[in-house]
């Protein structure tokens, strides 16, 4: 008979939704239509296959992190479930360069002491104590660097943000989350055409996703726009030229807002001067990072404009 | 068969739901109570509200409907934008080229939550 272990604990689940036997044993999970369609009991297995049933419905970002949906899950072998924020763990790092990107934003590789698997355009929290840390995006590549790059803006006031730009050095030892999120690129589909739109330090996951289809060897077309108010805002400009250079099916779109026209930057707010390029985006994979106000709307006007819910990736910060 | 094994399952209310919330967000009369929510999870709604209009499975009570929207009949929802989400409906399974008959079902499932939904 399959069990389900959650918590240190081990359920038996013959006949069961991994949600019934569960919550009929005294294990408080969030739950809603009990039809799989909700979403509100997503669990992720990190021991253990579910069937592909209990995942119906999930973006693909999702399934391939393992998330399931309790209520749809009849388990066919042992699985080990968390709840969705409960598996971040913490690693060990130690910082092997500094550099500064832009005015306020620095460029920070680290070397995580053992094994650290994650998605380019993932996420970690940084620890700047036991209790206090900010979440940073991912701009390697797995297969690409062997170092993780953060790339950190200055917050003014921000506690973590300001303790990295002051005291920070390299050989430092850091503690960091697992990564976690579900803006990244999934393999497949490599004939789709895939829009990215990002302000200030949102460059940081959409260089490693974008890095990240081209070793996949993606097909479709990959736009990368990133917004600034001027040109001193839009770093790793050189880098993304280059890999432009290098690959045919891709296009870097730096815009302005702010001060007069400058040649060889668009301008204009970034999801407008994108928007204005790409009016019809059926059939697109959409990715959004930075800015929340920014992120948010373009969900929505990206959205309007035809791309799937499924196939749009956000990740405001 | 039961009308939401008619009208496709699943892959119908999939198929259903973007062109559905899209007609909706384009809509002016009713477009402002969805400002501000996270589209994701508003999606997922809506594929709910569709599961069940299609007869599908689901687990809604009409306490539910009155507890989920009473903050928009704060804000003013009544019958006219009731109606315009009912006439999206219709639009989006005439434009999956479901008979006019299982529309006229799925309509009438929906409608009998409107006095739910408008808290009366």
């Amino acid at each position: 008979m399959p069990k389900v272990n959650f918590g240190g604990q081990s359920y038996d689940c013959k006949d069961k939704s991994v949600l019934d036997c569960l919550t009929a044993q005294g294990v408080a999970i969030p739950s809603s239509c009990h039809s799989g369609i909700c979403q509100t009991c997503m669990l992720r297995a990190v021991g253990g296959n579910v069937p592909p049933k209990a995942q119906e419905g999930l973006k693909p970002t999702l399934i391939d992190q393992n998330y399931f949906l309790a209520c749809s899950c009849y388990p066919e072998e042992d699985i080990e479930v968390v709840l969705p924020n409960d598996a971040l763990t913490r690693v060990r790092a130690t910082v092997s360069s500094i550099e500064l990107l832009a005015g306020d934003i620095i460029g920070i590789k680290i070397q995580p002491s053992q094994t650290f698997d994650y998605r380019a355009g993932q996420f970690i929290n940084f620890y700047k104590d036991e209790t206090t840390s900010r979440s940073y995006s991912l701009a390697s590549v797995p297969a690409l660097n062997e170092d993780i790059f953060l790339h950190v803006r200055k917050v003014p006031d921000g506690l973590v943000s300001n303790w990295i730009f002051n005291n920070l050095q390299v050989n430092d030892i850091v503690s960091i989350s697992m990564a976690v999120g579900n803006c990244f690129y999934v393999p497949g589909k490599p004939e789709q055409d895939i829009l990215l739109i990002g302000t200030g330090s949102g460059l940081a996951p959409l260089y490693g996703i974008a890095r990240d289809a081209l070793y996949n060897k993606h097909k479709g077309k990959i736009r990368l726009y990133h917004g600034a108010y001027n040109t001193a805002g839009l770093y790793l400009a050189e880098e993304l030229r280059k890999l432009e250079e290098a690959n045919s099916n891709f296009s870097y779109i730096p815009c302005i807002s702010e001060g007069p026209a400058v040649n060889g930057f668009a301008k204009g707010m970034v999801l407008d001067v994108a928007l204005a390029d790409n009016p019809d985006l059926a059939g697109w994979r959409v990715f959004l990072c930075g800015n929340p106000a920014m992120v948010t709307s373009a969900k929505t006007q990206t959205f309007l404009a035809g791309a799937a819910t499924r196939d749009i990736f956000a990740d405001p910060f | 068969m039961s009308l939401y094994e008619e009208i496709g399952g699943e892959p119908a209310v999939n198929a259903a739901v973007d062109i559905f919330y899209r007609k909706v967000l384009k809509d002016d009369r009713i477009k402002r109570f969805f400002d501000g929510v996270d589209m994701d999870r508003q999606a997922a709604k809506q594929k709910a509200f569709l599961t069940m209009a299609f007869g599908g499975p689901h687990n809604y009570t009409g306490e539910d409907m009155r507890r989920g929207h009473a903050h928009l009949v704060a804000q003013g929802l009544n019958d006219s934008h009731f109606d315009a989400v009912m006439e999206h409906i219709g639009a989006t399974l005439t434009e999956l080229n479901v008979p006019g008959n299982l529309i006229a079902q799925a309509a009438a499932i929906a409608e009998s939550t409107r006095n739910d939904v408008l808290g009366r």
